[in-house]
């Protein structure tokens, strides 16, 4: 039994294929942005809130890092409509894929919160700079510093796992390989061409993050 | 209409979540095993080799799991073996792991000193007998509490497979779901299984950090 590889249909697809990568795209940069954000104030709050604050982040990472990304997305989706909250897929999607980076990236942001020495923030209360200045102007750029290779890593595990997203029919990069494998019976060829669309962009992600983080990061802190 | 009450819902996820179970173990004993060898390739002397693992790892870390067992599950038929989708998932799996695997215990590979490979030199032991006396029981015994991480990781991603119809855990709550729509209790209690199973393992992964920490 023999078959050939039939890459044919690649001319009138490339359309949907970029279409899909750009709302690959879309999906990770809003996760990354406010995921990132989320996880400051988490690490902030499980280390200076109140204690009830503290256990509460506590409970949410162990929650979210024990358990799938797949389920917790379709909690989201089919779940909590019958909360009464209905959601978009693509708003589904990057509420779940924000609310599980954020779990990770809490961890992360607090290991570098740590890694600051107390006396940096001792100096700065010396200088008279208010406790929120001290965070935002002299602990917060040092721990970024610290962590930010382990944020890229886990920004471009984010994307690899966002292709799960085209279960709740987010028209991404693997809903887009869906449809067109549906049309040309062609299932390997369509997915080994955008596995290596995948690749191409976790490799450029990451490439893209690395020399952008030493642009910023690297000027204001010495 | 059959009625489901919650215990008819939870027994079957319970009989379901087996198959996470036994689809882990496969995944992980396949993947370490597979993994072995991707590491015997990934510290050899020779650069091509060496280059052909990290590029196997690359691969494998650069693409989605998803992306990996759909084409596991559509290529393989092509080579006339006759695929069900058990086989692609322990299969895909495996070789997830394996990248994954073999990338942890490198990293505790090269975390030993250079005089460990000296002294076994010296001893007279050529290479084969220095990784399996000295290099590699030290190297899996720093790098426990990644690997354990990695098991819980790979737990998680069982969940995966059921998109390729392999009936574990998700794939029955979602014909649970279908049957009694009630998808806030039935995916709730998924996550919960879930939960107990990865819970413990991430406490004895920090467990497993912290003494090494302490040392």
């Amino acid at each position: 039994m023999g078959y050939s590889l039939d890459f044919g249909w690649l001319a009138g697809a490339v359309g949907a294929i970029a279409r899909g990568a750009a709302t690959t795209i879309l999906l990770i940069v809003v996760t990354t942005f406010v995921g990132t954000l989320l996880s400051i104030l988490g690490a902030a709050g499980r280390r200076n809130g109140p204690l009830l604050l503290k256990r509460a982040i506590g409970v949410y990472v162990e929650v979210m890092r024990n358990t799938p990304f797949l389920v917790q997305l379709f909690f989201i989706f089919f779940g909590l409509p019958s909360l009464g909250i209905r959601l978009d897929p693509i708003l589904a999607a990057m509420l779940a894929m924000t609310l599980n980076m954020a779990a990770y990236t809490i961890e992360i942001v607090g290991a570098g919160l740590d890694a600051v020495p107390r006396g940096q923030t001792e100096a700065a209360l010396a200088l008279g700079l208010r406790p929120r200045q001290v965070f935002v102007k002299i602990v917060l750029p040092q721990a970024l510093k610290v962590i930010y290779p382990a944020l890229t890593s886990q920004v471009v595990i984010m994307m690899l796992e966002s292709a799960v997203v085209s279960q709740i029919a987010v028209r991404e990069l693997t809903y887009e390989a869906d449809m067109l494998q549906a049309r040309t019976f062609r299932a390997f060829e369509t997915y080994f061409v955008v596995t290596m669309v995948y690749l191409a962009l976790s490799m450029g992600l990451r490439r893209l993050l690395v020399s952008g983080g030493r642009r910023v990061l690297g000027a204001g802190v010495s | 209409m059959i009625e489901f009450t919650f215990w008819d819902i939870l027994r079957n996820l319970l009989l379901a979540a087996r198959w996470t179970v036994l689809l882990s173990l496969a995944a992980f004993v396949g993947g370490a095993l597979v993994g072995l060898v991707v590491l015997f390739f990934r510290i050899a002397k020779n650069k091509w080799s060496r280059r052909i693992a990290s590029g196997y790892i690359a691969l494998f870390q650069g693409t989605p799991l998803l992306m990996q067992l759909f084409l596991m599950f559509f290529g393989l038929p092509m080579l006339g073996l006759r695929i069900e989708p058990w086989t692609a998932a322990v299969l895909g799996l495996t070789f997830f792991a394996s990248a994954y695997l073999a990338e942890i215990w490198r990293s505790g590979v090269a975390a030993l000193p250079q005089g460990q490979w000296d002294a076994g030199a010296s001893l007279g032991l050529h290479y084969l007998q220095e990784l399996r006396l000295i290099i590699l029981p030290q190297a899996f015994s720093i790098t426990r509490a990644p690997t354990v991480g990695f098991l819980v990781q790979l737990i998680k991603s069982t969940a995966l497979t059921s998109i390729i119809g392999f009936e574990e855990l998700v794939r029955t709550s979602n014909a649970i779901n279908n049957a009694t729509f009630e998808p806030f209790k039935v995916y709730g209690l998924v996550a919960l299984i879930f939960f107990v199973m990865c819970f413990p393992l991430t406490q004895y992964a920090r467990t497993l950090e912290q003494r090494a920490a302490a040392h």
